[in-house]
């Protein structure tokens, strides 16, 4: 399969004229047709004569200097707007949803002359790290199709492991695209909040949402990355930060830089196995010539509070404005796991309650900050598991709402902080099942996450390990 | 600092709470969702223990403040009044429709 190969060998093959643009886009039907039965990643499938009309332009088109991810196909988790092609958020409120305009990135990417596939399953809107919370159907394992994918972003990382396109955008408000990519073996980036711009991206949390690259190596986000990254004049938001060249400087050495390992986050409640599995990659740093140093996070277990509380106070507020007069379907097509968000923080803003809730989460949302800058003072990076556990059966997580949002601990603390993080595959339980690490840095330090995870991907293969599925 | 007590949440609460965020609890439903709702509520009050006298409070980080543009019209990014009205599952003549909001 082509499309198994990294961006960098798709452009250099299409440059080449190894193969064609038309070839990639006829590789990415077919391996959904015959995969996605099997795991229901895809809410809605481009026309496959659109998609082939794209890339027989870009095979006409192509000169040397074209842009990396010059038809290169690729997907997107359904919470992007896409003029002409429906939009749901995995929710029958916008079942029949038709946008009349693009997000950002989707814009981006196609000035970039990348060719959208199709729009991917997810927790509606964004609200489980499982997705199955979903009204089409729960997204399936491919290493164990009776298990979850993770979520909220489970079609893009399934896309990515079963090689259905040769990249993903995903969006990440506690996880969602760190989650599904360490349950399914992928690379997933969660940028500085601002690095990207959320202009039509649906929103779940306003302040925490970041929209981002889920690929199958570090290399690969780089490129994705610095395509998508930038200002935007649509979202005040957005960084005006000048964009680097990630991919260029991934190759840098990184002898000397220092990861951190918070102690706090190895100790109750973490599934030995992917204690194990973390405990060395920081082995393998270590050997690549990274120095390694304990810290203290000590806040850590205040971080589903704070959380649990901003987060469905700002999805409570930006999913008011669903009320089917403009566009959509009525309020009674909400799953109840949204309700829950909802209420829960309609709740917490509620009279009487906004003090002792919203307001008091907004001060622990400060003291996160400061936790993370002081971790971060004395290394470059924090090593963190991103599940404490493999990906539990379905049925599991969505059936017990408590258990559902506690699962979210290792990646719900760095979105109040808007900190990025690198999620990275680490290893496999004894049942084959994939174990994700997460790297998390100082804001805007992007370039240095991706850097020590394409020298740590050179040096393993966990990465390259694909479910039985495919074959 | 005032420490409030994991609240009890009774089916009047949650029909409150539903009725502020314009939803509909089902009867049906009504049990569950207390449940629900007050297992999550009493976890994520364990905020009250969290000591933040002298913090304060963070609503956004992206360090921006007072970010504009040049006060112009983007033609481009107008709408037609057809595709405005193009998702809307009740319309007449050109407009959306709305439920009243006022009693004859």
């Amino acid at each position: 399969m082509v499309l198994n190969y990294s961006i960098k060998d798709l452009h250099e093959g299409l440059t080449k004229k190894k193969f064609s643009s038309v070839d990639l886009v006829k590789e990415s039907f077919a391996t959904i047709e015959k995969i996605n039965p099997k795991v229901n990643a895809c809410i809605t499938t481009r026309l496959k004569k659109d998609a082939i009309e794209e890339a027989k332009k870009c095979d006409k088109e192509r000169h040397d200097d074209s842009p990396i991810l010059f038809g290169i196909p690729f997907v997107m988790k359904d919470s992007y707007i896409t003029k002409g092609i429906r939009t749901t958020a995995a929710s029958n409120v916008l079942g029949d949803f038709i946008p009349p305009y693009n997000a950002t990135v989707y814009e981006k990417l196609r000035n970039a002359g990348a060719i959208l596939i199709a729009k991917m399953n997810m927790d509606a809107w964004g609200h489980g790290g499982s997705t199955e919370n979903t009204d089409f159907g729960p997204v399936c394992n491919p290493f164990d199709i009776s298990r979850v994918a993770g979520g909220s972003g489970g079609g893009p990382a399934v896309a990515i492991a079963t090689g259905m396109a040769a990249f993903a955008i995903g969006e990440d408000t506690g996880g969602s695209i760190r989650n599904p990519a360490s349950w399914c073996n992928v690379t997933g980036l969660k940028v500085t909040y601002g690095r990207v711009s959320r202009y039509g991206c649906i929103a779940y949390a306003s302040s925490f949402d970041t929209v981002g690259p889920t690929a199958k190596t570090a290399q690969d986000c780089a490129y994705v990355l610095e395509t998508i990254a930038g200002r935007d004049q649509y979202d005040a938001t957005c960084s005006q930060n000048k964009v680097p060249s990630y991919s260029k400087q991934i190759t840098g050495d990184i002898h000397g830089f220092i990861i951190g390992i918070p102690k706090e986050l190895f100790q109750k409640g973490l599934d030995n196995e992917i204690k194990d599995a973390v405990i060395s990659a920081t082995k393998t740093f270590e050997c690549l010539g990274v120095q390694l140093k304990e810290v203290s996070m000590p806040l850590f277990d205040y971080g589903i509070p704070v959380y649990y509380l901003i987060a469905p106070s700002e999805t409570s507020s930006n999913l008011a404005r669903f009320d089917g007069v403009r566009y959509g379907n009525d309020r009674t097509k909400f799953t109840e796991e949204t309700m829950r968000r909802i209420m829960i923080g309609t709740y917490a803003l509620s009279a009487g309650y906004y003090d002792a809730y919203y307001r008091k989460a907004q001060k622990g949302r400060t003291l996160f900050i400061h936790e993370y800058e002081k971790a971060l003072s004395k290394c470059d990076a924090l090593i963190m598991p991103v599940m404490s556990t493999p990906p539990p059966v379905i049925g599991d997580l969505i059936s017990d709402p408590l258990k559902n949002y506690l699962a979210d601990a290792y990646t719900i603390t760095q979105n109040p902080v808007g900190v990025p993080s690198l999620a990275f595959p680490c290893g496999f339980t004894k049942s084959i099942l994939p174990i994700g690490a997460q790297l998390v840095g100082k804001m805007f330090s992007e370039d240095i996450l991706l850097q020590l995870v394409y020298h740590y991907q050179k040096k393993t293969d966990w990465h390259t390990r694909k479910p039985y599925i495919i074959h | 600092m005032v420490v409030m007590k994991s609240p009890l949440i009774t089916p009047q609460e949650v029909q409150k709470v539903a009725k502020l965020a314009n939803l509909t609890i089902s009867p049906k439903h009504e049990e569950k969702f207390c449940e629900q709702f007050a297992s999550v509520i009493d976890y994520i009050s364990k905020i009250q223990t969290l000591n933040t006298s002298d913090i304060k409070e963070t609503s956004q980080v992206t360090g921006l403040t007072n970010v504009f543009r040049e006060d112009t019209i983007d033609k481009t990014r107008m709408f037609t009044q057809e595709a405005a009205l193009l998702n809307a599952k009740r319309k007449h003549n050109g407009y959306f429709v709305v439920s009243a909001v006022f009693e004859e």
